[in-house]
């Protein structure tokens, strides 16, 4: 068994020194992306704090071969791989952030996430407790997206960010998870068959070691590096003080492409979402959008689901099931008794094209 | 001398019979009752004896012993006090022996020679018809209850005279005019009262039609107890059998003594009811909830509020219509056909699918689901979700009257009735796994769409038996023999959800 470790001593020591000050960091989490831009002996300085002149002791006393040994150890027992920003294989896009990851590691190989990363990545981030709409939103963005061959990023947190994961596997398409902890971690452990689904066809990358626990401070250094990777940041939902917003930011600053999903006006959920578009964020409504937004207006059509035919009842039901309406306003709409419009729905919901959504509401599955 | 009189002890709701011996020979005075009596049964020697004097008889200043037979059988309460009194006038020659053959006795006597009210004369008097007897003596405050069993004289009294008087050859007193309140019925609420809930109703008479078990999710003030009241009045009216036996039940739990109960029980526990308060229990065992409901609706609100046990507990009566007490060295049932009825939030705040409303995050949902989740799901076949009704709705002419729902009802059952004779099931709702699949007749579409369901991942292999069982009533509600393809749909669109993917985002 033999893992690909593409590092050098330097980087390995740096990828230590990380996991060693990573108490140190929390309590700084604020200026965590400053910070980290640092050298290691500046950054032992900047956030050593009390045991500063210890922590230096130890770093000069670690040689770079030896870390990296160590390192290639518990890569081989975990199985993951790993590269360097000095490696030529290193992802181009994180090149880009003042502070790119020393060593990323990669469950799912290396292989793997050089193939993914030949198509423009599309980030879909936004709240972790997000509405049905929400997540209705995101399993269409993120299913459309993973059809037409493009990679969707995202950080593995509950609510949009598990949708959207879910969603592109589900359309057997490519998924990589930016995880804060280990990329082996499972955080938060209730995705633990989603981080196996991503380990078998996509790829969970990591700055930080094989089984390091996420910290408080992980999360906005993991922000950033979702926001590299990607060309495109489409914000889902988000509340007034979102950390999607983090997210969206760095992307910004890097230069790169924003998008939103409106909201209902009345929803605190659409507060993120509607700053970023007020700011000039492009407005993501279909599939069409984001793919507008990455290549110019009408450059790629999104491909077309096989329309079904459907006959004028079932059409005008599906039409007012997309309008919100309830199964009997629906029923009497479409000029169907309860009953047979009742089992048209069973039959729409058969075809893949309403769902139940919560309450056991009909709602239209979005392509 | 011996004398033997019939009475009948009543064991959990069934009446058993219970021969009373007694024999007076010469020997120091004395008065011994055996065969497994309790105190009360004991401390009737001491009634007895002054009833008997009291009522101007002569007591035996003899060797009296009184045996209760079957003397396995444990006999509680004072409802043997009339049965040993005439047993013991019967066998000291004050009364002719032959009057007691072919008549049960019942009753408790007061030390002033009078038989007074006790409950349970209902079970008595089916018993006593059930035994061949041909005359029933009870207090004359039960006589009424008593006279519900049809092909049995009941004997009104009100002293231990007057029961002798009839044994002896004298005309029985007319029964007593019935007391007020006689066969006054509860109204039962009318599904004409509702407006709006459209898919609701039809999901209830669905249920009605089939016997099947019910679920009704939706937000607080929606209606749900307020459709689950309704129910009765579309379920078949109860036979004449069926009306006793609810009758009986009811009267030996000290619940009802105002004639025969003629409509279905509905009855709904609140949630922090105990395991044997819902399926029986205690000592000596008590009827539960689940009895109380025989022949009725047991409806459950705020289900994932239940205690696990409780719940667990019902298992037995809906699998098999029945629920078994052991206590010490003998066993008890209690008959249990009732249909479940069971409602609950679609989350602990009771919003998802209100839009913003709902508070609940992920781990609340899980929580949620979890404390549903079990095997009393599975028999709940059909699941229907209850919304606030549209302003417009509300002011709406009603969908449906109970009348109407129960002339659609009373024809479905009878569709069924003549196509289940075989599997001894009364409605669909009762089939099992491989009646299903005898009586179902699927059409070639409706087995494919079922077949479709089941590997789109919408159904599982439980729930697509419960299904075919909607379906089934579905069919027969619009009186087709074979269960075509709109049935099979419109059951899928009132099944349950396997995994509320919808509202966990998995």
């Amino acid at each position: 068994m033999s893992v690909d470790v593409r590092v050098c001593g330097e980087c390995a020591r740096r990828a230590w020194l990380l996991e060693r000050l990573s108490g140190h960091l929390d309590p700084v989490r604020e200026r965590v992306a400053e910070l980290l831009e640092l050298d290691d002996r500046a950054l032992i300085q900047a956030v050593g704090g009390a045991r500063h002149s210890i922590i230096a002791g130890e770093f000069e006393a670690r040689d770079p071969e030896e870390a990296l040994e160590e390192l290639r150890a518990r890569l081989l027992r975990a199985e993951l791989e790993a590269v360097c920003r000095c490696e030529a294989r290193y992802p181009a896009a994180l090149r880009d952030l003042p502070a790119p990851p020393a060593v990323l590691h990669v469950l799912g190989g290396l292989d793997r996430l050089g193939a993914l990363l030949e198509e423009p990545p599309v980030a879909l981030v936004g709240a972790r407790r997000p509405s049905g709409y929400g997540l209705e939103a995101t399993r269409m963005l993120a299913a459309g997206l993973a059809r037409a061959g493009l990679p969707v990023v995202s950080g593995m947190a509950l609510g949009i960010d598990a949708a959207a994961h879910r969603a592109a596997l589900d359309a057997a398409g490519a998924t990589i998870a930016v995880l804060p902890g280990g990329a082996d971690v499972v955080y938060p452990g209730r995705h633990r068959r989603l981080h196996t689904r991503i380990r078998e066809s996509g790829v969970a990358v990591s700055e930080l070691g094989p089984g390091v626990a996420p910290r408080r401070w992980m999360f906005t250094a993991r922000n950033r590096i979702i926001a590299a990777l990607a060309d495109l940041t489409v914000l889902v939902q988000g509340r007034e003080r979102s950390g999607a917003l983090v997210t969206a930011g760095c992307a910004a600053r890097l230069g790169r492409r924003l998008g939103a999903v409106p909201g209902p006006a009345t929803a605190p959920l659409s507060a993120a979402p509607h700053r970023l578009l007020r700011d000039g964020a492009s407005l993501i409504a279909t599939v069409q959008d984001a793919l507008d937004a990455l290549y110019g207006i009408g450059v790629v059509a999104a491909p077309r689901r096989r329309a079904a035919r459907l006959e004028p009842p079932l059409a005008a039901l599906l039409e007012a099931i997309a309008e919100g309406e309830t199964e009997g306003s629906a029923c009497a709409r479409a000029g169907l008794g309860l009953e047979a419009g009742l089992a048209a729905l069973a039959r729409l919901e058969l075809d893949g094209l309403v769902r139940r959504g919560p309450g056991g509401r009909y709602v239209m599955v979005a392509s | 001398m011996l004398a033997q009189v019939t009475t009948f002890a009543i064991d959990g709701v069934q009446p058993r019979q219970v021969w009373l011996e007694v024999d007076i020979r010469a020997g120091l005075p004395g008065f011994t009752i055996v065969g497994l009596g309790d105190t009360a049964v004991r401390e009737s020697r001491d009634r007895i004896r002054a009833a008997i004097l009291n009522s101007r008889f002569r007591f035996p200043d003899r060797r009296i012993t009184a045996n209760l037979a079957p003397a396995s059988l444990r006999k509680a309460g004072p409802g043997f006090d009339a049965g040993l009194a005439l047993g013991v006038l019967a066998a000291s020659g004050q009364l002719p022996a032959a009057g007691l053959v072919g008549c049960a006795v019942f009753g408790e006597l007061s030390l002033a020679g009078e038989l007074r009210d006790s409950p349970g004369a209902l079970a008595v008097a089916e018993g006593a018809r059930r035994a061949g007897c041909a005359r029933l003596i009870v207090p004359r405050q039960r006589a009424r209850e008593a006279a519900l069993v049809e092909g049995l004289e009941v004997v009104a009294v009100s002293t231990l005279r007057d029961a002798a008087d009839v044994l002896a050859g004298a005309p029985a007193p007319p029964l007593p005019p019935p007391e007020p309140g006689w066969g006054r019925r509860d109204p039962v609420p009318d599904l004409g009262d509702v407006r709006g809930h459209e898919v609701p109703l039809l999901a209830l008479q669905i249920a009605a039609a089939g016997g099947h078990n019910l679920l009704m999710e939706g937000p607080p003030g929606t209606g749900k107890t307020m459709l689950a009241r309704r129910i009765p009045s579309i379920l078949p009216p109860l036979s004449r059998e069926e009306a006793v036996e609810v009758t009986r039940i009811h009267s030996v739990a000290g619940l009802h003594a105002r004639g025969l109960i003629e409509t279905r029980p509905f009855r709904a526990p609140h949630h922090s009811i105990s395991a044997a308060g819902l399926a029986g229990g205690a000592s000596p065992p008590r009827p539960g909830e689940a009895t109380l409901a025989h022949h009725g609706v047991l409806f459950l609100d705020e289900l994932s509020e239940f205690a696990r046990p409780a719940l667990e507990a019902l298992r037995q009566p809906l699998e098999d219509g029945q629920v078994t007490i052991v206590r010490g060295q003998r066993s008890l049932s209690f008959p249990t056909r009732f249909m479940l009825v069971a409602a609950t939030n679609p989350c602990p705040c009771g919003y998802a699918g209100e839009g913003e409303r709902c508070t609940c995050g992920e781990a609340d949902l899980r929580r949620h689901q979890r404390r549903l989740s079990g095997p009393l799901l599975d028999r709940l076949d059909l699941l229907v979700d209850v919304r606030r009704p549209a302003d417009a709705e509300l002011r709406g002419a009603p969908h449906v009257t109970s009348a109407q729902a129960r002339e659609r009802v009373a024809q479905a059952r009878e569709r069924q009735v003549a196509r289940l004779r075989e599997t001894g099931a009364r409605c669909n709702g009762e089939l099992d796994a491989r009646a299903v699949r005898g009586c179902a007749a699927l059409s070639g579409e409706a087995e494919t769409e079922l077949g479709r369901a089941y590997t789109e991942g919408l159904l599982s292999a439980r729930g697509r038996l419960r299904v075919i069982r909607v379906a089934r009533t579905i069919a027969d509600l619009a009186g087709s023999e074979r269960v075509r393809r709109a049935d099979v749909l419109l059951a899928l669109s009132l099944r349950q959800r396997v995994a509320r993917e919808a509202l966990v985002g998995a």
